[in-house]
């Protein structure tokens, strides 16, 4: 039989809704603002294998001459992506939702089993947990990238107010290059992260809107039979929620 | 490589199984249900609101892109500017410096604009024009007038606010030499003693502005006294090119460079903002970084 099972709180899908445009405009308005000093390439010597970014993009999505307005957008928008993701990094704190969060020393052995999995290189699934090895691993290093973006950030806006931040992080144009990259990062986050949200189906995203998951249980001892089996040590809401009648 | 067919069912099929062959009961049936429905009603309120959030988020953000113009951008998000400038500039001390560099690091300055560098320009007539904030006739200052002040260096980096940065070595005079050894930037006409501690009737605000009165600048008096901002005419050991604003230029690393006008024409004092070029095309009107 089925059962509803409590997923995720409110208050991290607030969270998680928020950012997500948040972060996608902090993006565009960087591009209108990198645009003005494109120089960044993948390559070496005089070889380019990529440059960041072709003309026809630029031309496609209209990213010239932005510059002042970037500017704007971004330095308006980033106090919504701190406060955001401070208010996160304070409520999984508090709540407790960081030991599902936080990767713990199986974690990077069932990244790989997951990887291998997921690429059809293996075959035994792995457990299924409210977040696998991979995706704490995933969901924490995104955390630390954003408190790495923001710290980069006010290294290149305010260079001569925080010059001790701007030196810290190798100097003007080095904390450019780092927060670039790590923009970089979230674009691979992103395409990674939406792929898995397809292949998991449509139970699994609607527990990111709804909060809940619906769980097949065994009716003589309510145990999940297939789904999030074996939780972490602290885990009691994946637990489901007893049938009342 | 072929799959062995599997003798034992794994621990989950196992489980399945067991969980099928075993029937709920029909209160557990009904309550079943009863918990799928209310689910379905939750889901359904749930992207409903994500929905309504996500138009009101939407709303919320044309809205302020929509707040009357100031100067060039929408006048909440320049409120917000501000803000920020007020900020880290509160957060900053005065006097502190910016980073200098030994000078054997700077390179080449990349011209970078020339708006202010009307061909019509005599360097042999130039002189620099200070209308005092007490409202006397502008004053006429030469470049020997200029360089007869103490000569002060410094190698610092120049950031535009395109995202480039270059490290060069600059020449000239503290505009608060200057101002301290002319009484122009006070009502009452008297010097500013000590730029860290300006008299109280002291303008709030300096405007440079090119002979042709194509590019102007506006500082913040603290910035204009500022150590670091300079009447340069030197730039890498060298009297500044043309292309570079000879004879004379502003030069704060406190700033974009944006705010290093090349070819002073006129300097004059407000108590309110002074036009900005480039603040009027959107920019953030302090240049401070």
């Amino acid at each position: 039989m089925k059962v509803v099972v409590e997923k995720h709180p409110l208050a991290i899908r607030w969270f998680h809704w928020i950012n997500f445009p948040v972060l996608s405009l902090m993006i565009w308005s960087g591009l209108w603002i990198y645009w003005a000093n494109d120089v960044y390439r993948l390559g070496w010597g005089n070889t380019t294998l990529f440059k960041f970014f072709p003309q026809s993009f630029y031309q496609a999505f209209h990213v010239d001459h932005k510059l002042a307005q970037g500017m704007a957008w971004h330095f308006v928008l980033m106090w919504a992506f701190f406060l955001n993701g401070l208010l996160y990094v304070l409520y999984t704190a508090v709540s407790g939702q960081w030991r599902y969060l936080l990767p713990d020393r199986h974690s990077l052995r069932q990244a790989v089993h997951v990887t291998l999995y997921d690429l059809g290189l293996r075959r035994t699934p792995p457990p299924v947990q409210k977040y696998n090895g991979a995706q704490k691993i995933a969901y924490t290093a995104v955390i630390l990238m954003g408190l790495g973006s923001l710290l980069t950030g006010v290294a290149i806006y305010k260079p001569v107010q925080f010059g001790w931040l701007t030196q810290a992080l190798g100097g003007y144009e080095s904390a450019r290059v780092i927060h670039f990259v790590l923009t970089l990062g979230y674009v691979v986050f992103f395409v990674i992260h939406i792929a898995q949200v397809v292949r998991a189906g449509w139970n699994n995203f609607r527990a990111i809107v709804a909060g809940f998951e619906i769980e097949e249980v065994n009716p003589a001892t309510q145990a999940i039979v297939a789904g999030p089996t074996s939780l972490p040590a602290a885990g009691a809401s994946l637990r489901p929620t007893p049938p009342t009648a | 490589m072929q799959e062995q067919p599997n003798t034992q069912p794994s621990p989950a099929d196992a489980r399945q199984q067991e969980a099928a062959a075993t029937p709920p009961t029909p209160a557990q049936a009904a309550a079943e249900q009863a918990a799928l429905g209310a689910a379905r009603a939750r889901s359904r309120r749930s992207f409903l609101g994500l929905g309504v959030a996500g138009l009101a988020g939407w709303l919320g953000w044309r809205y302020l892109l929509h707040t009357p113009d100031d100067e060039g951008l929408p006048r909440d998000l320049r409120r917000v500017l501000d803000f920020n400038g007020k900020l880290t500039k509160d957060y900053y001390e005065r006097t502190r410096l910016a980073p200098e560099f030994a000078h054997g690091q700077a390179r080449p300055l990349r011209l970078n604009g020339n708006v202010g560098l009307g061909k019509d320009f005599d360097l042999a007539t130039w002189t620099m024009k200070v209308q005092g904030f007490g409202g006397s006739a502008p004053q006429e200052f030469t470049l020997e007038q200029v360089k007869a002040l103490p000569r002060t260096e410094m190698t610092t980096e120049l950031k535009c606010i395109e995202g480039w940065s270059v490290v060069v070595h600059w020449a000239g005079v503290r505009l608060s030499d200057f101002l301290a050894r002319y009484p122009l930037a006070t009502r009452s006409g008297q010097p500013v003693a000590d730029p860290a501690n300006p008299p109280a009737d002291a303008a709030k605000y300096v405007s440079v502005v090119t002979p042709d009165e194509e590019y102007y600048v506006g500082l913040e008096m603290w910035s204009a006294l500022h150590p670091q901002t300079l009447l340069a005419y030197e730039l890498n050991g060298q009297p500044l090119t043309q292309e570079h604003g000879a004879p004379l230029r502003l030069v704060t690393p406190l700033k974009y460079g944006v705010k290093h006008l090349k070819r002073i024409g006129t300097i004059a004092f407000a108590d309110e903002r002074p036009a900005d070029y480039w603040a009027e095309q959107g920019y953030d009107w302090s240049g401070n970084h």
